[in-house]
């Protein structure tokens, strides 16, 4: 029983219900990120984990311990939140060090490990400024060692990044993805920025409107997305009607295509959608007849440098095909071509 | 590029000075003025049954230094810091709930502290000693429930007049303390929690330290305030309570010995003035180390 495991938390106000049976295990160790557009209860869910804020319903079991009724000061999980809420009034090392200072932890002890986090945190040397000295990304720093200053059995963040530039909050994905697989310790981050969830965790939670759409692996989740709003959310996607016809093949402007799987319980004739990454589609020279293909015409073109966008037109659904500029095949506007969407890239969702 | 020079220029020599003469008239007019004519009056000479005449003595000063005055001196520093502190401890806990209130709740509570500051000193003194008689006060409510055995009367006395500073002060203190409890980061007590602080830790290590300098600055105001209440200690008090604002009075209407009253009155600002400096001096020092 170790690990975390969130049974079917929900949490409501009044009428409003912002976590709606949120049931999510996670593995000791492993990195979750919870994701989804603002308002979708992610922050509710953390802080509910962290104790600021009492479940309605549901259990919060970490390690075989039910934590639901512990106050969250006798949890001793570690947040990051997304003020920082460093403390004005002490320095560098007293913030670090003020988890150690209430347990009792005497002077020098608490010095040595504040200096040793620092360390940990890369931001050697600073324990005796004020916060007020320091940048953005110093201040990000000290808030991830203050939190772990105790060995705390699970680590909590609240959009820790959303205040740093964008180049900045890269570098930092990837040093607190670093950080975390060094010290093992589970760890949970909300977040609405897909790049950032891809970048670091190990299960990706997607949410909408208090409940879970999906958990899974960061590649499962774009390879495999469980449902339209999942596969719109994650990425660029194509997302086509489309009618079943048969076990292994939809109808798809007014074309036979096959595709690996069809959901459960599908009927021939029942309304589908396609999700087809740009990426996935290939583009062909019109004339010769292909599986799995549709005609279009070149809309519009748009060289990124590091890749080139092509928008379609097929009929009435329009189509985004991404290709890396070593494979540009030099159509123009106004070219016919044929959209290639092969069987293994088309991820049938129910309608 | 000039013309942004020139203007710089013109709001670092021109403006400030164009933007403090009228304050500066102020100032002048409507207290060095009567502050130098007080000061003036405090070295007169009195008149037996009469007025006064200028001179240049130093008699109404050396008469301060009689145990009488040092005594009542002390007296008005007791019962002025007392109730001040008193008034924190009440206002301080209220304006940190009432911060954590929704929107429209917060609104109407202050409100209603604003409508508090409109009663006057008087209605407050006298409603008070009705309120601690015998005949009409509290106690009779104790009896009637049953927890004493007969009525009571609670004033004058000390408690009372404490009791009058304290209802007078709490309105200022909770105004002073407002705008620095509701811009606290709601997430830094949180952050306390998660650290593992309990509810009261958090309130004495972080909430506390931070809103420091309104605190300070909440106690001094409230201090000063009622070091100068002159009815409070008459209406609800015994002689013995009585503090050097109420000897003042005593000096300048009942005695007709305006120039002591004004002495009196340039030690108790003068006293005033050191004890603000000391707070602020120990309280820079100790936020320094």
């Amino acid at each position: 029983m170790t690990g975390l495991h969130i049974d079917g938390v929900s949490k409501s106000y009044g009428e409003i219900h912002a976590v709606k049976n949120v049931t999510i295990d996670v593995p000791q160790g492993q990195f979750i990120c919870l994701l989804g557009p603002s308002g979708c209860g992610k922050t509710t869910l953390l802080r509910m984990i962290a104790g600021l804020e009492e479940a309605s319903a549901g259990r919060i079991v970490l390690d075989g311990e039910d934590l639901t009724r512990v106050p969250a000061h006798r949890r001793n999980f570690g947040m990051v939140f997304q003020s920082l809420a460093l403390f004005p009034h002490l320095s560098v090392g007293e913030n670090i060090a003020y988890s150690l200072t209430l347990r009792g932890v005497g002077r020098d002890e608490r010095r040595r490990r504040a200096e040793e986090l620092l360390e940990l945190v890369r931001l050697p040397g600073v324990a005796a400024r004020p916060i007020s000295q320091l940048s953005g990304g110093q201040r990000q720093r000290v808030a991830i060692a203050r939190a772990l200053a105790f060995h705390p059995r699970l680590f909590l963040l609240d959009e820790p990044l959303s205040a740093l530039d964008a180049k900045l909050r890269e570098a930092m994905q990837v040093e607190l993805r670093q950080l975390q697989q060094r010290l093992g310790i589970s760890t949970i981050v909300v977040t609405h920025d897909q790049r950032e969830a891809m970048t670091m965790a190990d299960v990706v939670v997607i949410m909408k409107d208090g409940e879970v759409q999906q958990a899974a692996p960061p590649i499962e989740i774009y390879r495999r997305p469980a449902n339209s709003f999942v596969a719109d959310f994650i990425g660029l996607s194509n997302i086509l009607a489309a009618e079943a016809a048969g076990f292994d093949a939809v109808t798809l402007g007014g074309r036979r295509f096959r595709v690996d799987a069809l959901p459960a319980g599908t009927v021939s004739g029942s309304k589908l959608l396609v999700s087809v990454r740009p990426e996935d589609v290939h583009l062909l020279p019109e004339g010769e007849e292909r599986e799995n293909s549709l005609p279009a015409e070149v809309t519009f073109v748009r060289d990124l440098g590091a890749s080139v966008e092509f928008t379609l037109r097929a009929g009435e659904t329009e189509l985004l095909a991404t290709v890396s500029p070593r494979e540009h095949p030099g159509f123009v506007v106004g070219d016919r071509v044929l959209a290639q969407l092969p069987a293994a890239a088309c991820v049938v969702l129910a309608s | 590029m000039s013309d942004v020079a020139d203007i710089a220029a013109f709001q670092r020599h021109a403006r400030p000075g164009l933007l403090l003469l009228w304050p500066g008239l102020f100032l002048v007019v409507f207290f060095l003025v009567p502050f130098g004519m007080m000061l003036a009056t405090s070295f007169y000479h009195r008149i037996e049954g009469g007025f006064f005449e200028p001179a240049f003595e130093l008699d109404n000063y050396a008469r301060l230094l009689s145990p009488f005055f040092g005594k009542v001196l002390g007296f008005s520093l007791l019962i002025s810091s007392l109730a001040a502190a008193c008034t924190i401890a009440i206002g301080f806990p209220f304006t940190y709930f009432l911060t954590r209130l929704r929107r429209p709740a917060q609104v109407r509570w202050l409100v209603f502290i604003l409508a508090v500051l409109s009663l006057s000193e008087v209605i407050i003194g006298f409603t008070w000693s009705s309120l601690l008689s015998r005949t009409a006060g509290l106690s009779n409510i104790l009896v009637w429930v049953g927890l004493m055995e007969s009525p009571q009367a609670w004033f004058p006395s000390f408690q009372a007049v404490l009791i009058g500073l304290v209802y007078i002060g709490l309105p200022y203190s909770v105004l002073v303390l407002y705008p620095a409890l509701s811009r606290l980061d709601r997430q830094l007590p949180e952050a306390s929690r998660m650290l593992g602080a309990s509810p009261f830790q958090t309130f004495f290590r972080i909430t506390v330290p931070i809103v420091r300098n309104a605190l300070v600055t909440c106690f001094i105001m409230v201090f000063v305030f009622d070091l100068g209440s002159y009815l409070l200690p008459q209406v609800l008090g015994r002689p013995e309570h009585w503090t050097l604002s109420v000897q003042i009075t005593d000096q300048a209407l009942f005695q007709a010995n305006i120039p002591f009253a004004a002495a009196l009155a340039i030690f108790l600002m003068l006293v005033t003035i050191g004890l603000v400096i000391l707070t602020v001096v120990v309280g820079r020092r100790r936020a320094g180390a």
